[in-house]
């Protein structure tokens, strides 16, 4: 099922304290995107508790990051859509850290639209992934933070959430419900001093992309993986990276149904 | 995933001729899970950050595997200076987090953006190598994925002969997964420089004969000066300095080139302009100051896609080595340049020193190596290099696979005479415009 396993580095010396050097959870670390924030917390020494489904590809990741510098680097096995392995992991993160500053939701998978349109297993299988693995995770995360009064929640949606699309909609269908969830647990956990932090990427060039056609619209994923970062730090609410999805997806969300419907969008 | 300073992955060589159409391109982006190269129909060749000048990283007509995925370190041995890392990992990631640190890599070519994998593959060498050899002579193993799906960790002692075969191998003998170098320690990243003025090949030679007392030398020639002027330039040497007034950090301003300039921009005249103001810039016959190490090392990296400058035709660039035996050669190549209409824009000259590389293709040997760019004008530019060619086989030297775009195959055997021995480790499925090129005829 999942093994943590803790092996500190040893030898980085670190003239900071321990507040200096947040304890970050990512689920999902072995995104691109999630793995260039990671990489960006470890060159300040911070430490790191990850999840993936390989243990291979986390093995790759874990190894990285201690040369880069982070301080600390556990790794757990995780298959998001195993429901009832989230809170023994999470469990396992806060023993392994001494506690979370920082949660980062980053799993997730692109499913084949056609495919979903033609098996309802299909499409049901992409939701339990994107959409009710990520509530169920927050819904863990979200005691604790709660209870600790401090720390930040960030996931990773997308620009497909803001508006259902002919292309990806069944994709977009669980960002969407994410972002609305996000929506309410930012309210519920504001009063107790804990941020949550909705990241709305455009498309990025990273192997969940491989097989699509690059524009110069997409982002790479370092550009994205640092700006998530500083949004972290910044305690943002929602981020849309690069900037300019912002007045796009705003444009697109104010065109009226009975005109979206006929586009090509 | 990659840090080629551009964002559109073209598949082009630095040079951008001979232009390739890839049949595919494969990505790979995690060593535990690498394409499956049986199943290929085509021959396939990896490819990272792209800076070969000619066709060695290019396969038209075939695959590609784009290893930028592949830029995870692995591990650190500090005591022993030994890094571990992906083969996609460039030399700017190791610089960028070793040298605070107080490492350094022990063999630095002429910009930071190439991969370790582009390192040892063309077993690249740079200014001390008069000291450090070439960068296969500190990898102390590598890992290769072969078509057949087996995984070789080659060493100098184990599976010896694919070690060899490897270094310097082009990117031919196999997927370079990942590859442990030895780095060496540095007081700071502070370069400190002598700059002298020179004039004449004899000059250049007599400045080269103290080479061992420095760690980096170099010198800049301007090709286009002739007769009593032939070969003035700039001979500048470095040390690494503890000097911590200059900024380490990395600095990010750069310059893009954001376009392809027209073609005629570079030319004769423009070319003799800077190259009498660069000449001149330094007033003083020598001139030493303490400088960053990007600044020393990659002055040119401070204007991303420079190679855009020479517009749509490209640049050919030519590097050569002439033995020692061989008196005049270096001088009548130069002169055969000069007398030429061609435009030889950013020419260097270097002692090569005698420390052997374990690579059967590696191009580095005693003697001196000069390096040309040339806007490529069409069937003149080759036909300039071809003679060129003349004078190098007859002085018993070669030309360096990395920057090569149009020797033939008589030439190249000529030059690495192991080839032979290089042969039976080239993998079945891997191929390259390059090598079809030279096993040609």
């Amino acid at each position: 099922m999942w093994t943590p396993n803790s092996h500190p580095v040893s030898g980085a010396v670190s003239p900071l304290t321990d507040s200096a050097r947040p304890r970050l959870l990512i689920i999902g670390a072995t995104s691109a995107i999630a793995g260039e924030t990671a990489r960006s917390y470890a060159a300040d020494g911070a430490r790191l508790f990850l999840t993936g489904r390989d243990p291979d590809k986390l093995a790759a990741v874990r190894d990285d990051l201690r040369v880069r510098g982070a301080s600390q680097v556990d790794t757990a096995q995780l298959d998001v859509s195993r429901i009832s392995d989230h809170r023994l992991v999470i469990d396992s993160a806060i023993k392994a850290l001494g506690g979370l500053d920082v949660a980062l939701i980053a799993h997730g998978v692109l499913p084949d639209q056609r495919g979903c349109q033609e098996k309802v297993a299909e499409t049901l299988e992409a939701l339990q992934v994107n959409f009710t693995a990520t509530i169920a995770l927050l819904t863990e995360l979200a005691k604790h933070f709660e209870a600790q009064r401090s720390g930040c929640i960030a996931v990773i949606t997308s620009v497909a959430g803001d508006r259902g699309r002919r292309s990806n909609y069944v994709y977009g269908a669980a960002k969407g419900g994410v972002e609305r969830f996000l929506q309410g647990l930012r309210q519920r956990l504001h009063r107790f001093g804990v941020a949550v932090v909705t990241i709305k990427p455009g498309p990025v060039t990273t192997p969940m992309t491989a097989g699509m056609k690059k524009s110069p619209l997409y982002a790479s994923p370092r550009r994205v993986g640092q700006r998530i970062r500083r949004a972290i730090e910044d305690r943002k609410d929602v981020v849309y990276i690069p900037w300019f999805w912002r007045p796009v997806m705003a444009l697109i969300r104010s065109l009226p149904e009975s005109l979206f419907k006929r586009l090509n969008l | 995933m990659g840090n080629t300073g551009t964002d559109s992955r073209a598949y082009n060589s630095w040079g951008r001729y001979p232009r390739a159409k890839h049949s595919r391109v494969l990505p790979v982006f995690w060593r535990s899970e690498p394409p499956a190269l049986q199943d290929l129909t085509e021959s396939v060749l990896p490819f990272a950050c792209g800076r070969s000048y000619g066709d060695s990283c290019l396969n038209d007509g075939g695959a590609l595997l784009d290893v930028a995925g592949l830029d995870r370190f692995i591990s650190w041995d500090e005591p022993e200076g030994l890094l571990r890392c992906e083969a996609g990992v460039t030399l700017a990631d190791i610089l960028t987090l070793m040298v605070p640190q107080g490492w350094f890599p022990p063999v630095l070519p002429g910009t930071q953006w190439v991969s370790v994998g582009g390192a040892i593959a063309n077993d690249i060498h740079g200014k001390n190598h008069h000291r450090a050899g070439t960068f296969g002579a500190h990898v102390t193993r590598l890992e290769l994925l072969r078509s057949s799906g087996d995984r070789v960790v080659c060493t100098p002692e184990s599976h010896a002969d694919l070690f060899r075969a490897t270094i310097g191998g082009l990117g031919l003998t196999g997927l370079i997964t990942w590859a442990e170098i030895r780095l060496k320690r540095v007081p700071g990243g502070a370069v400190s420089t002598e700059r002298i003025r020179f004039s004449g090949v004899d000059e250049f030679f007599r400045l080269a004969a103290e080479d061992l007392d420095h760690e980096y030398t170099v010198a800049w020639i301007d090709c286009l000066a002739r007769g009593g002027r032939l070969a003035r330039g700039l001979y500048i040497r470095g040390e690494h300095s503890a000097d911590r007034s200059k900024v380490l950090k990395a600095d990010s301003r750069r310059m893009r080139v954001p376009v392809d300039l027209p073609s005629g921009l570079i030319n004769r005249i423009t070319l003799a302009a800077f190259n009498a103001l660069y000449y001149r810039s330094q007033l003083r016959s020598t001139r030493r100051r303490i400088e960053s190490y990007e600044s020393f090392f990659f002055p040119l990296d401070k204007v991303l896609d420079w190679n855009r400058l020479y517009g749509e035709r490209g640049l050919l660039q030519y590097q050569c080595v002439i033995p020692d035996r061989a008196e005049g050669a270096i001088e009548d190549l130069l002169d055969q340049i000069a007398r030429s209409k061609e435009i030889p824009s950013l020419a260097v000259l270097k002692r090569f020193g005698t420390r052997k590389s374990p690579g059967m293709l590696s191009f580095p040997r005693p003697g001196t190596t000069l390096s040309v760019d040339f806007a490529h004008r069409g069937p003149t530019t080759l036909a300039l290099l071809d003679r060129l060619d003349r004078v190098v086989e007859e002085a018993g030297g070669a030309i360096y696979p990395a920057k090569d775009a149009r020797m033939s195959g008589p030439s190249f055997r000529r030059f690495f005479p192991d080839w032979q021995s290089f042969v039976p480790h080239v993998d079945p499925k891997f191929s390259s415009s390059f090598w079809r090129r030279v096993t040609a005829d």
